[in-house]
């Protein structure tokens, strides 16, 4: 017999709105920590973080996509589609948010959607469960929402994950967007954010004072 | 001293308060009833239920009554409730060729299967105003109605005229989801569905210039009524957790079917083209001019120049919402002193620029600039 | 699936409405928006504006921006014209008090949220901040080129000469770029950007500003974002370079400089004063012991 569901949230108006706050913070600060606190006890791999932001963020009108792992054991999905009524799709391309528990096998970011010139926003927002997150150590990136250059390091993620980042980036304003969650923490890396190459940087975790002049390649100031 | 001045809350207060005291009237007159305007200003309330979105007629007639008669207020409040219903999904398509009929006309056959039923219509009244309504005179009864008619021998004239092949058929129903502009931002170009459920929404002023625009040449389409009927439908519903549709009941609607000429291109044989035109209640002026307007929306699609305001769907769709446009025109209202004190800055500026290539004193009223600008 | 937005008892005391009166699935729908916005800075998201309880030009963009974005924790300023006291921004605060049963404040500096219409605070904003702006015409672009489908593909090309072209044609016909409010803005290198129809004295605030900045336009339908610490640019030439208007007489109230004023006609024989457009960063300094001429 099948196991009692999990429970939602237990007050979704503000809890849902505590969790969009967070991952508004974590994604107009990329590369800084916040705290993430949820009660959810989903089914595992499910963990409880990427059950709050599937919870805050999704509903009918998101297709999910799960990797492997969470698409192992349907009661992930079935808690999933109970609490938010989002589709889970099978090809990631159609996803609007991809849930992903085993983030090194993450699948290469091409796989998503990276929204059309036109509508840049209609592409893919990744939620990745690592074991490690920290800030202050790791890549260092500049750009939007960075005073000089943040760095962050998530674990484990492909060993090609810098080229990969390095090419949403250039992408813009195409590419993807990622939350990454840890137990009780968050942290945001959205397509915005420029990998600076961390032998240039004079010093070292440096988190201000550096030039802020981010991907700009500025417009002609003359009249063409 | 120079104070400020304050007091907003006080003054938002106050004038609720008057507003309610003007909105009663002399208190020796009967206040009116939701009832009274439902059933004695019923086009009103017909149209308030049209481009609000919401059939309703106790709610749009309440609407009517809060707003003291004011329609875009009215539709206004009705649409700014409709916004907090929740939303259960889709009825079935409405047959409105089962329409139980209150009146069926067309113009474009003398005589038709099921006749020509007349119904309630201003159509041949002489305009004179009736001094016994004021005096509460009581109407003589209406004729007997002849025996409801059969809805299968009132077929739509669009169908008649459709099996010889004359008219464009209607296009076939692939399943294809149905947008709401209600629930998804517009996203130019857009399908005809769309665009008719922009249309109903539409301000029924603005529509009925329009469309009377098409006829004076701005995109002239030949249009013929067709058939315009005006009554009751049944509006059935499946439930995802039954499977099958279950009746919600009958909407009165008023439906326009105009036929318009057209020459074929390509492929196409000449033959009649269509608009369409659907309103809750009775409201044919409104489903006439949408019929004209959704012909002319079809241009390009019937690979016609895209020339005149009525076939541009951006021109029509961005400014026929009521709503949208009382909201930028009366937004003006708001205080813009930021702005008018930016402006004033440039213009006197210009001016003593202007004074000085003129060598022309500037005048003395004072009009020496307090603003300058300075390098950021 | 159940309905877990029927099952929220969150019902703002009194009202009958959900918690910022917005239902929960809506409120899903603009913050995906703003999440977008914000990884896209300056990029106008498409949002599926509801109908509002006050008037399209009243603030409704504004409105459900800060609906979906407020919390019971947070502080909510409002201010049109950079006055606390403007009957709108009375009006929305309202709004909030009796939907959200949040606090509110008239001090810049103890809001967590401040949604303002055609000014931005003189006192500096700090991280953790939000700034909301009601954005009447989102598109920069909109009064050279009216059709929705023309600049929707001038921006994914990132092709801007028009509007180089429009300030180039104010300087040779007047010798000044004439735009004085609504004045446009590259985002981040790349967006160009109307900053809502703020005076341009107020754009280089914008630029590097620690706090979120976000943009609701309602009837538009439209969300964008400037994330904290982002380069904000306004458009200028080499032999025109931006400059903001500066006014040769402090606040006659509390004799602040480098201000925003607001010009006050005093009687019909052209008597006027100048009193900051700010009211609190005014009445601040007053309490501060600063005086203008006339206090």
């Amino acid at each position: 017999m099948a196991p009692p569901l999990a429970h939602g949230f237990a007050d979704p108006v503000h809890a849902g709105q505590a969790m969009f706050r967070a991952a508004m913070e974590a994604l107009s600060r990329p590369g800084r920590i916040r705290p993430l606190v949820t009660a959810l006890a989903p089914p595992a791999p499910l963990t409880p973080e990427l059950a709050a932001l599937a919870l805050a963020l999704t509903d009918p009108d998101t297709p999910v996509w799960l990797d492997a792992p969470l698409r192992a054991d349907p009661a992930v999905a079935g808690f999933l589609r109970f609490h938010t009524g989002a589709p889970i799709v099978a090809a990631p391309a159609q996803a609007a948010f991809a849930l992903i528990a085993d983030p090194a096998r993450c699948p290469a970011f091409t796989d998503f959607a990276p929204g059309t010139p036109a509508y840049p926003d209609a592409s893919a927002t990744l939620i990745l469960a690592v074991d490690t997150l920290s800030d202050g150590v790791g890549q260092p990136f500049a750009g939007p929402g960075i005073r000089g250059t943040a760095r962050l390091e998530a674990g484990p993620l492909p060993a090609d994950w810098a080229a990969r980042w390095a090419a949403n980036h250039a992408g813009f304003p195409l590419g993807i967007d990622c939350f990454f969650v840890a137990p009780g923490r968050l942290a945001g890396l959205p397509r915005s954010a420029r990998p600076v190459d961390a032998e240039t940087l004079p010093g070292s975790g440096d988190s201000a004072g550096s030039d802020d002049s981010a991907g700009s390649e500025a417009l002609p100031c003359t009249s063409r | 001293m120079y104070v400020a001045v304050k007091g907003g809350e006080a003054a938002i207060d106050n004038a609720h308060r008057l507003l309610a005291e003007i909105r009663r009237g002399d208190p020796a007159v009967p206040e009116l009833t939701v009832a009274q305007i439902r059933e004695q200003m019923r086009l009103l309330v017909d149209r308030v239920m049209t481009e609000g979105s919401l059939y309703d007629p106790d709610l749009a007639a309440l609407a009517l009554k809060q707003a003291r008669g004011d329609v875009v207020e009215a539709v206004f409040l009705v649409r700014a409730y409709r916004t907090t219903l929740p939303r259960f999904g889709a009825t079935e398509a409405v047959d409105t060729g089962a329409m139980t009929l209150a009146r069926r006309i067309s113009a474009t056959f003398k005589d038709l299967p099921g006749g020509q039923v007349l119904g309630p219509t201003f159509d041949y009244t002489h305009r004179l105003v009736d001094f016994g309504l004021a005096d509460g005179a009581g109407p003589e009864p209406a004729a007997e109605a002849e025996p409801e008619a059969d809805a299968a021998a009132c077929p739509r004239v669009t169908d008649l005229l459709g099996q010889a092949g004359l008219l464009e058929p209607s296009p076939p129903d692939e399943g294809a989801a149905i947008g709401d502009l209600t629930r998804e931002p517009v996203d130019y170009p857009v399908d005809r569905a769309v665009r008719l459920q922009g249309l109903a929404r539409g301000d029924e002023g603005f529509l009925l210039a329009l469309g009377y625009s098409t006829q004076r040449g701005y995109g002239r389409t030949h249009p013929f009524v067709g058939e315009i009927r005006v009554g009751a439908v049944e509006l059935a519903f499946t439930p995802e957790e039954l499977g099958f549709p279950v009746s919600l009941g009958t909407v009165e609607l008023t439906e326009c079917q105009m036929i318009n000429q057209f020459h074929g291109h390509g492929a196409v044989p000449p033959q009649f083209t269509r608009g369409y035109g659907l309103v809750f209640g009775q409201g044919e002026r409104k489903a006439m001019a949408m019929a004209l307007v959704d012909r002319s929306l079809r241009a390009a699609e019937l690979g016609e120049a895209v020339a005149v305001p009525a076939q541009d769907q951006e021109f029509v769709l961005a400014h026929c919402d009521s709503l949208q446009a009382t909201g930028f025109v009366e937004h003006m209202k708001l205080p813009h002193y930021v702005d008018f004190q930016a402006e004033l800055e440039l213009v006197r500026r210009l001016r003593a620029e202007h004074a000085a290539r003129s060598a022309v004193p500037p005048s003395p009223d004072s009009d020496e600039a307090p603003l300058r600008e300075a390098a950021e | 699936m159940n309905a877990p937005d029927l099952a929220s008892a969150t019902v703002s005391a009194g009202t009958g409405y959900n918690f910022a009166y917005l239902d929960e699935g809506t409120k899903r729908m603009i913050r995906r928006a703003i999440l977008k916005a914000i990884a896209i800075p300056g990029y106008q998201v498409p949002f599926a504006a509801r109908e509002m309880p006050m008037p399209y030009g009243w603030g409704t963009g504004g409105v459900q921006v800060t609906a979906a974005i407020l919390g019971a924790a947070d502080v909510l300023k409002v201010i049109d014209q950079g006055a606390d006291d403007t009957t709108n921004a009375v009006s929305i605060r309202r709004f909030f008090t009796a939907t959200a049963g949040i606090a509110t404040t008239t001090r810049t500096a103890e809001a967590t949220v401040i949604q303002t219409r055609h000014r931005i605070p003189e006192a500096p904003l700090a991280e953790g901040q939000v700034l909301v702006y009601q954005v009447p015409i989102p598109e920069p672009l909109r009064f050279l080129e009216p059709r929705e489908t023309e600049t929707r593909q001038l921006h994914a090309l990132a092709e801007y000469g028009l509007m180089h072209v429009k300030l180039y044609e104010d300087i040779a016909r007047h010798g000044h770029i004439a735009t004085t409010y609504a004045y446009p803005v590259e985002v981040a290198g790349r967006y160009v950007m109307d900053p809502s129809p703020t005076p341009k004295f107020d754009n280089p605030k914008m630029d590097d500003c620690p706090a979120l900045q976000l943009f609701g336009a309602g009837r538009e339908k439209r969300i964008y974002a400037i994330p904290p610490h982002t380069r904000v640019r306004s458009l200028d030439f080499e032999d025109h370079p931006f400059r903001v208007q500066s006014f040769d007489r402090p606040c006659a109230l509390c004799g602040a400089e480098d201000v925003y004023l607001d010009e006050v006609v005093l009687d019909d024989a052209g008597g006027r004063m100048f009193v900051c457009s700010d009211t609190d960063h005014c009445e601040t300094r007053r309490a501060d012991g600063h005086t203008g001429e006339a206090a």
